[in-house]
């Protein structure tokens, strides 16, 4: 990976963590004010997949894995959730610790095997696996196949809120998403997080240093698959389905683009890049033709150009770390 | 005189137009597949034929206005559940129309009964959408699952085809076809002699084609689709079954799968439309206005199905003078007037939300028998309206039981 | 006549035939990978992509030339692999300073825009292409009818694999590249214009995609997405195999053919995950890939 020579290093760090927490502040304000000016169903939506690029950078930013298969995680976490609110009548919270656990066991094996090959090898293995998974999806009897599982009911949270009001709804939302981006910001900037980074730089001298590489490296697999898989159960009860365009590669193809598009190893890039990536999605509806061939071009654009991505670019111009 | 004959016509206008003529103003929203897999039969095609529909109801009543707005669901339910409820709240669309993918159609579906709005479904397949999950705001216009595998089944049975094999497409899409020809056959007087389940997107049939040759099953119905049901019928042609006096029964194929296969390939293919674009002059007209936008393609039942679902809409709207807010009361009116429309003629639509209309049980010509491009099929047997489509008691859906 | 775990022999033996057929794809396009693997390092994510061109110049030679399924067997890998060519001279020579990741990024980019094209301008349905009459027909082996077009696919791909073996293995060229490959700046010195043969390498590896692509023509959909559906399963078989060696990605191609045509009669819901399955059992057993160096 190419690294930026962070200009700031000899300057004290409080001002390092202040750009974050700064940058912090404005994006929950932002989220806090938004559902009052846009459509919130759209706002949830794209928190959710700003939460699983999250995730997903957690690994191919911090310890320089590429996962070319986390739609598994995502999609068979949606699965679960909405499996266990409709047919078991699950609470929403429960369906949606079901679905991330679903997607902390697939981690758990994925990673397992996945961890014992580097760089390129890696990400086709875990494509490979995340296929697999897939078919797995579309023969199980319980995911519908082709249609999916829906009117999953948003059901009461804790048997209290009633979450199909929407402003209630996006309040455990927004609650999941800053919980989830704070435990990750969390994970990077603490002493496991650092060796982690060792790793990315060096991987070698990291081993010689006494740490057991693969297993940090499983841990970090194993958190970035929970917590994307935390984004698809939640996802799932927000609308009220889960289907197969979830578990299937092009997904996993997706966050890739969001993280690139927002900056690979940024805290806030991936949030950006989400956002980015969706609002394309929805606004280029009238040229649908050509979605493909523009994600494309934009994959092209920003390995060959813009190797930072918006959020590292920026940070970089300003000298700072966000 | 010809000042006096103006005036009188003037007159004529303002003496009965505010009595019939009330501005009507409706908005419409194609929702389909603009860019992937079944941008063929629906997508672009469809917003052709609402433009169409549009077009030529307006011309008759100028008193209606009509915005129509397209979206691509991409064939994701989660993007066609987002962008049907973004319409249907923000930007006031009183109707949406077409949605290929049964995922998707489903998702739409239920989010048009939340909202109160109109769902008319051409492109989707799941005969559920007037069954267990169907609901007062939709309405299944062109074919479903039951009819395909009902129409395909019975008829090539009484026509002479019957032992059947199946190769089915191993999820619950296949198993559904699977299931509902079966039961067809069976009752037409058919046996069925063994079946083999394939993945989904499978590349090489060969394996499974010889079971089905060994079988020696007179029918090899094909319980896919997309992909799969062509290269199943490319391999069969290479391994010469249709040859060989076996025959090929398609159980869901589009005009525009056979335009991919060719004839050479495709010749001798049993299959199930309710509509083609060769079978009558108002047919091959509206094709070649169709084609004005679509150079070089040619319509599925599913075009025809959008058209037609519009002009019935469009109607409806008209009769009840423009008040389309209450999408229930809408759906009801729709259901409660007789549907007539120069693509599927007269028609009903039942209860349960299912249009009613013939179905025409379609071989794949050979290449000497091809006049001109795009003729593709004999006629061999036209199944009756109140035959094609499942009877209304046996769908368990709840608006009938209820 | 016998039988093995129920299942007549006669039948076994068609399927292990059929297997082979799988497998020349397999063996084709993984042998396309391994070459480019070889020489620059990075995983062609467009290989799939390039695949479905291949196939789809076939067609387009067929439109506007007339030419049919022979010429179209040369004249397209030629093409495809010109485009190959150009994609490595404006993109992927670039990134050969940075991580190889990039490079696997780049080409899925290029993957997702040469697809999106395909769709746009030939719609998603695909495009009728048919077995050359030189071809048609078959051969009744006793226990099978075998079509003479399945016969030439598993002959040429035999030849294609053995004669790129024993180019890059046995000979002058192949040693400059098996050179380039482990130090490059050494074969500069010799006076050899390494990136000239990074570039015609590329080119190589794409033409070999675009050579099974017009091979697949004839029997499988010719569809924009042919090729992505087919390329994770090919991604499976190379690291199963390990890109150590180019024999390596022969062997495994056809083996997991066979594998998977024999799943296809004892279990055939299990015959697109099985390749999978195999995958994750070498990566506990053998993680390097059964070909493979250690890393």
């Amino acid at each position: 990976m190419e690294h930026v020579v962070n200009p700031l290093v000899k300057k004290p760090s409080m001002l390092r963590s202040q750009s974050e927490t700064i940058g912090f502040v404005i994006m929950t304000a932002a989220f806090v004010i938004a559902p009052f000016l846009t459509y919130p169903l759209f706002l949830m939506q794209a928190m959710c997949f700003a939460l699983f690029a999250c995730a997903f950078n957690l690994l191919i930013g911090y310890v320089g894995l590429l996962s070319f298969g986390h739609a598994l995680y995502f999609g068979w976490a949606s699965y679960l959730s909405a499996y266990s609110a409709k047919t078991w009548g699950f609470s929403p919270e429960l369906a949606i610790l079901t679905g991330t656990a679903t997607a902390a066991v697939c981690g758990l094996v994925a990673g397992s095997l996945a961890i014992r090959r580097q760089g390129i090898y890696f990400a086709m293995i875990t494509l490979a696996l995340a296929q697999m998974m897939f078919f797995f999806a579309l023969q199980a009897k319980f995911t519908g196949g082709e249609d999916g599982i829906q009117a999953v009911p948003r059901g009461a949270l804790f048997g209290l809120i009633d979450l199909r009001n929407e402003m209630a709804m996006y309040a455990v939302v927004l609650i999941i998403f800053l919980g989830g981006f704070t435990f990750i910001y969390r994970i990077i900037h603490s002493p496991f997080g650092e060796v982690l980074k060792a790793i990315r730089e060096n991987e070698a001298r990291a081993i010689s240093l006494g740490y057991k590489t693969d297993r940090y490296k499983l841990v970090a697999f194993v958190l970035s698959a929970t917590l994307a898989g935390l984004a698809g159960a939640t996802k799932a009860i927000v609308l009220q389905l889960a289907s197969l365009t979830d578990v299937n590669w092009p997904m996993s193809g997706e966050v890739v683009l969001m993280t690139l598009v927002g900056g690979l190893g940024t805290i806030f890039g991936p949030v950006v890049g989400a956002f980015a990536i969706l609002v394309m999605q929805f606004k280029l509806a009238p040229i649908g033709e050509w979605v493909l061939v523009i994600q494309g071009a934009i994959f092209v654009t920003c390995v060959l150009l813009f190797r930072r991505g918006v959020i590292g670019e920026i940070a970089n111009r300003l000298h700072i770390r966000l | 005189m010809r000042k006096t004959l103006g005036l009188a016509a003037l007159a004529a206008v303002l003496a009965c137009g505010p009595a019939n003529a009330q501005q009507v103003n409706v908005k419409i929203g194609v929702l389909s597949d603009m860019s992937s897999l079944y941008a063929d039969i629906g997508g672009p095609g469809s917003v052709a034929a609402a433009k169409m529909a549009i077009a030529d109801f307006t011309k008759d009543n100028p008193n209606v206005k009509v915005e129509m707005i397209v979206g691509d669901h991409q064939n994701k339910p989660d993007i066609g559940s987002q962008i049907a409820n973004q319409w249907y709240d923000v930007d006031k669309v009183d109707m949406i129309i077409d949605v290929p993918n049964s995922g998707v159609a489903l998702a739409v579906s239920q989010v048009a009964n939340q909202k109160n709005k109109v769902f008319i479904v051409s492109g989707a397949a799941a005969s559920d959408l007037t069954g267990p999950k169907c609901n007062a705001n939709t309405i299944h216009w062109t074919y479903d699952t039951w009819m395909l595998a009902n129409g395909t089944g019975t008829a090539i049975v009484k026509t002479g085809g019957g032992t059947w094999f199946f190769l089915t497409s191993d999820y619950a899409f296949g198993h559904a076809l699977e299931r509902d020809t079966i039961a067809a056959v069976e009752r037409a007087g058919g046996k069925v002699l063994g079946k083999v389940r394939h993945p989904l997107n499978t590349n090489d049939f060969s394996s499974f084609l010889l079971q089905a040759q060994s079988s020696k099953a007179k029918v090899i119905g094909l319980a896919n689709a997309g992909g799969d049901t062509i290269n199943s019928i490319k391999q069969a042609a290479e391994f010469g079954i249709v040859k060989g006096g076996q025959s090929l029964a398609g159980l869901l194929v589009f005009a525009s799968d056979v335009a991919a296969l060719g004839l050479p390939t495709a010749q001798g293919l049993v299959l199930t439309e309710t509509w083609y674009w060769d079978m009558n002059d108002t047919n091959r007209a509206w094709t070649k206005r169709w084609q004005q936008e679509r150079q070089g393609k040619w319509p599925t039942m599913i075009h025809a199905g959008v058209y037609a679902g519009v002009l019935h809409y469009l109607k409806t709207a008209v009769a009840l003078k423009g008040n389309v807010g209450d999408g229930k009361a809408v759906v009801a009116q729709m259901k409660s007037m007789p549907t007539d429309d120069p693509l599927f003629g007269k028609g009903a639509i039942r209860p349960d939300g299912r249009k009613i209309h013939p179905a025409y049980l379609l071989e794949v010509k050979k290449p000497e028998e091809s006049k001109h491009p795009g003729d593709f099929y004999k006629i061999r047997a036209t199944i009756p309206a109140d035959e094609a489509f499942r009877p209304l008691k046996e769908g368990s859906c709840p608006l009938v039981s209820g | 006549m016998f039988e093995i775990f129920g299942i007549p022999s006669a039948a076994l033996f068609g399927q292990l035939l059929i297997g082979l057929i799988n497998g020349s794809f397999y063996a084709l396009l993984s042998l396309g990978l391994a070459v480019i693997f070889g020489m620059l390092n990075i995983i062609n994510f467009s290989h799939g992509a390039q695949y479905m061109m291949g196939a789809f110049t076939a067609y387009l030679i067929l439109q506007y030339s007339g030419l049919g399924y022979w010429p179209a067997l040369i004249i397209a890998p030629i093409i495809v692999g010109f485009t190959g060519i150009i994609v490595e001279r404006v993109f992927l020579q670039r990134l050969y300073k940075l991580d190889h990741l990039y490079g696997l990024l780049l080409t899925f980019g290029l993957a997702l825009i040469f697809e999106g094209v395909a769709r746009n301008y030939f719609g998603s349905a695909g495009l009728p292409y048919t077995v050359p009459e030189s071809l048609r027909g078959g051969q009744n082996l006793g226990f099978m009818f075998l079509p003479n077009y399945r016969a030439w696919v598993i002959a040429a791909s035999l030849v294609i694999c053995i004669g790129t073996w024993f180019v890059i293995e046995r000979t002058r060229l192949g040693a400059y590249l098996r050179a380039a490959t482990e130090n490059p700046t050494l074969v500069r010195a010799f006076g050899i214009n390494v990136p000239r043969m990074i570039t015609l390498t590329y080119g190589f590896g794409v033409a070999l995609a675009a050579f099974a692509g017009v091979m697949a023509a004839p029997i499988y959909n010719v569809s924009p997405q042919m090729g992505s559906e087919l390329i994770i399963v090919v991604f499976a078989v190379v690291v199963i195999g390990g890109m150590g060696s180019i024999l390596g990605a022969i062997v495994t191609g056809f083996g997991l053919g066979v594998i998977e045509g024999l799943t296809k009669v004892f279990f055939p819901e299990a015959s697109n995950t099985v390749i999978f399955v195999i995958m994750a059992i070498v990566l506990l057993v053998r993680p390097a890939g059964l070909f493979g160096r250690r890393a």
